[in-house]
């Protein structure tokens, strides 16, 4: 079958395959570029753990062909660090005790990132509103819930 | 018809490891050549922090900063043997394999230690800090990355250990049944608070306070966040979670998540935990296994607020609001 070229930008570096046809985002990213932050929960859309952030929305990688993220911007997990300094949601994941196996951790900061961007002091039913998609096996969601809370109390403070 | 409000409590035991069949965990321990060490084992961690246990108790036995410590899990065909991670038998286990592993390892270090210190082994004490000192003479050291160069490349020794640790298999007593079927118990005890619409028998938790006794807590932090998210599971249990809903019949079995119910963050109680730590006699550091228990005791304590909020006892899981309306009609016709 012929390749179909796809072409956008991953965390900031462009990125440039040729994928068969209806390859979806999830596996673009994890087999053919080496991303392997999103995660294959269950590849039709109920559990959250390959969750990206496209143009700036969440998405599901695993339910959005590849082809047509041409142009696009796209922001994973293994992204979010700059300079190996931890992004605030990284960090307060480590610090809150918010993972467990980690499998859906990932999914998670991106749901809380998208969070943040739009609503920068969210309340905590704000973040279990954005969290409802992703599913979580270890933790009971609690300290997930205060991570992203403290995420978003300290970076109000460093904006202030 | 009403929103009618019950609380129930619970109070299990629960065994750390089996031993139906003799239960062991070996564990090897070896110092690389810059005075790291490095722990080898079968068992698995499962995202509980298994390695970083076995790291922890490591580093307390042969006196090194936990940092110092290198954890290899998981490859049966290359490690030392292990029944595997299961009946909450990891850190009691494994702990007490990489213990007896460790303490021979260390044994190695203090002896090559006190060639190069030219005094007796048993003068030797650890800083925890990575040096090895003379008792009483703290000035005299050495450090433990110079006792690995020394070991590796001038007295030709290896400073390593082997951890065996067996539950053999316990036989039930002819004339009583009497058996050891497990070692140390864990305990636990639950107060749930739950809301029942007994128009539509929908469950609301709203409160779950718990008690864990786990011998003593190895990692506080970790810990906490295995009962929190054990006492959501057995929340979970209790009310929602069913592979097969007409066991034994596989009929309308879940195959997915759109199909298994698996609670979200919407549907958390207001939980609280309280740890109380009776180190235990044969547990590493005196280590219990808090895995399975903490998703325990929720499950009688909401069938019990149940049954105190409307009066029926439902005993087949999940407590499901069909089951509930059944329970209902039935005690209303009698």
């Amino acid at each position: 079958m012929a390749k179909v070229p796809v072409q956008f930008t991953l965390n900031g570096a462009e990125k440039a395959e040729f994928i068969d046809s209806g390859t979806t985002l999830l596996n673009a990213l994890r087999d053919k570029i080496g991303d392997t932050s999103p995660k294959g929960g269950c590849h039709q859309g109920t559990c959250g753990a390959c969750s990206v952030i496209i143009d700036g929305e969440l998405r599901l990688s695993c339910l959005t062909l590849a082809e047509t993220c041409n142009g696009a911007a796209i922001t994973t997990t293994s992204g979010l660090s700059e300079g190996g300094v931890l992004h605030p949601l990284q960090r307060a994941f480590l610090d809150a005790f918010a993972t467990q196996c980690g499998f859906c951790t990932p999914g998670m900061i991106m749901a809380a990132k998208v969070l943040l961007d739009h609503t920068p002091s969210p309340s905590r039913e704000d973040v279990v509103e954005a969290l409802s998609g992703n599913i979580c096996r270890c933790t009971g969601y609690e300290p997930i819930i205060q991570a992203v809370l403290t995420a978003a109390r300290s970076n109000s403070q460093h904006a202030a | 018809m009403a929103i009618r409000r019950g609380r129930g409590v619970a109070a299990i035991n629960y065994p750390t490891g089996m031993n139906l069949g003799g239960d062991p965990t070996q564990a090897l321990v070896h110092s690389t050549p810059t005075g790291n060490f490095m722990v080898t084992l079968s068992s698995v961690d499962l995202g509980q922090g298994m390695k970083q246990i076995m790291a922890q108790i490591c580093a307390e036995t042969i006196g090194v900063p936990t940092d110092r410590v290198v954890v290899d899990t998981a490859d049966t065909d290359t490690g030392p043997h292990c029944m595997g991670t299961f009946a909450s038998r990891g850190t009691h286990r494994a702990g007490n394999a990489v213990i007896q592993a460790a303490r021979e390892a260390r044994q190695v270090m203090l002896e090559v230690a006190a060639e190069e210190l030219e005094v007796n082994t048993s003068d030797l004490e650890t800083d925890g800090q990575g040096n090895i000192l003379v008792k009483g003479a703290p000035q005299r050291s050495i450090s433990i990355f110079d006792v690995a160069l020394s070991a590796h490349f001038k007295r030709g020794r290896s400073i390593s250990g082997r951890g065996m640790f067996l539950i053999p298999r316990s036989y039930p007593e002819k004339e009583t049944g009497a058996m050891k079927p497990s070692t140390c118990y864990a305990h636990a005890c639950t107060v749930a608070e739950v809301e029942v619409d007994d128009e539509t028998g929908e469950v609301t938790v709203l409160t779950v306070k718990n008690v864990f006794e786990i011998g003593r807590a190895l990692n506080p932090k970790m810990v906490e966040q295995q009962l929190v998210g054990g006492s959501w599971m057995g929340i979970s249990h209790a009310l929602y979670e069913a592979t097969e809903p007409y066991y034994p019949n596989r009929d309308h079995g879940g195959t997915d998540f759109n199909q298994y119910l698996m609670p979200g963050p919407g549907d958390l109680a207001q939980t609280e935990i309280i740890v109380l730590e009776r180190p235990s006699a044969d547990g590493p550091y005196g280590a219990k296994g808090p895995g399975e228990m903490c998703a325990n005791p929720q499950i009688p304590a909401v069938a019990n607020a149940v049954f105190d909020a409307v009066g029926v006892r439902i005993d087949t899981l999940p407590i499901t609001p069909e089951r509930i309306l059944r329970a209902l009609k039935a005690q209303a016709s009698n």
